[in-house]
């Protein structure tokens, strides 16, 4: 009797403390967004992903040991007209085709202060990775959390817009990647 | 005969000048299939156009408040003259109602109008996609509209040119 009631305590003390080791949180997608801002001939477009998950394992007490993997559908794109959509996932921006996502994968999450961390990690849009280092801000609603990053890239880095669209006084190199993760 | 003055005979041309452009240019680019440089490009240079005819026609409707145009020849029948009168009211109308159907319409594409791509201009409406398809059709009939307007204006002027030959047409040519 006693001897069970000791396995008991020692694995619920266990649940507890995988629990808070690792939170694996799930990304509510209804109340997220992933965009990427950009100019066209000045003009701020924004254009959203309209599919796409998050998986972040992530630990208040301990934030180094978080971890966030972050994958787009490419093809889900939408920069306000379905014509011009379609024209965004061929090959010459997108390519969704061959190249139906574009992932995060964090190798590095720091705190950076209150509510604020440093992560690091490979991009890979197109086939083509690169290692990006952005700041993310989080906030804790008892266990609802909310991420939100903003990652400058260049569009070109990833041969987004190829042949006539190399022209970066039509479509500027910078984008802006932003988002907002709600999770729990 | 007494003419109009000098400026508005320069606004009156040059607002024949940037419509013709800017209806000719929505043509051409709508008819551009997928995506292009020059699509993008000619939809940019549309909107320019658009709004400078919207700032002009401010600009004249101003100017025509302070400066009277000269009456109509006495040569002209009453019926003539109504609709005459009517006719440029049915077209300062639409020089107006024209580029602001396609501001608007931009606007609830998502798309504001950065003038020569140098600012910004305001930008009261945010995305709409229920809107836009109606926005649209509105601002294709007014344009197809102001079209024939236009054409009627260009054979009333020719009528009296060569029929009537009062001079009407002389008091607005440079």
């Amino acid at each position: 009797m006693k001897l069970t009631h000791k396995v008991a305590l020692a694995s619920l003390m266990g649940l507890s403390f995988a629990a808070t080791a690792a939170t694996l949180l799930k990304a509510d997608t209804a109340k997220s967004s992933v965009s990427a801002t950009f100019k066209q001939m000045n003009v701020p477009v924004e254009a959203k992903f309209k599919k796409f998950t998050a998986a972040i394992d992530y630990n208040p007490a301990s934030p180094d040991a978080s971890k966030a993997t972050v994958e787009i559908e490419t093809a889900s794109i939408d920069i306000g007209d379905p014509e011009y959509n379609k024209e965004v996932a061929k090959k010459e921006w997108f390519n969704a085709a061959q190249f139906p996502k574009a992932t995060f994968v964090s190798s590095s999450i720091k705190a950076a202060g209150a509510g604020k961390l440093t992560v690091t990690g490979k991009l890979n849009i197109k086939g083509k990775a690169t290692d990006v280092t952005f700041p993310l801000s989080v906030k804790a609603d008892g266990g609802k959390y909310t991420f939100d990053g903003v990652l400058p890239i260049k569009r070109l880095t990833y041969n987004i817009g190829e042949g006539e669209w190399k022209d970066t006084s039509m479509v500027a190199d910078e984008v802006t990647i932003k988002f907002h993760v709600a999770a729990q | 005969m007494q003419r109009y003055t000098t400026t508005a005979i320069i606004l009156h041309w040059l607002t024949a000048l940037l419509i013709i452009s800017a209806f000719t240019l929505g043509l051409v680019m709508t008819d551009i299939p997928g995506l292009t440089p020059a699509k993008l490009k000619y939809f940019s240079w549309h909107k320019w156009l658009g709004v400078t005819v919207l700032a002009i026609a401010a600009i004249r409707l101003l100017w025509r408040k302070a400066n009277v145009p000269p009456p109509h020849p006495a040569s002209m029948v009453a019926w003539q003259k109504k609709a005459a009168d009517g006719m440029h009211i049915l077209l300062y109308i639409l020089i107006f109602a024209v580029p602001i159907s396609g501001y608007v319409y931009t606007l609830a594409a998502g798309v504001p109008v950065v003038y020569l791509g140098l600012f910004q201009l305001p930008v009261f409406m945010g995305p709409n996609p229920e809107l836009k398809p109606l926005l649209k059709e509105i601002h294709y009939v007014l344009n197809m509209t102001m079209a024939a307007a236009v054409a009627a204006h260009v054979l009333a002027a020719l009528k009296h040119q060569f029929i009537d030959r009062d001079g009407v047409l002389k008091r607005m040519l440079p």
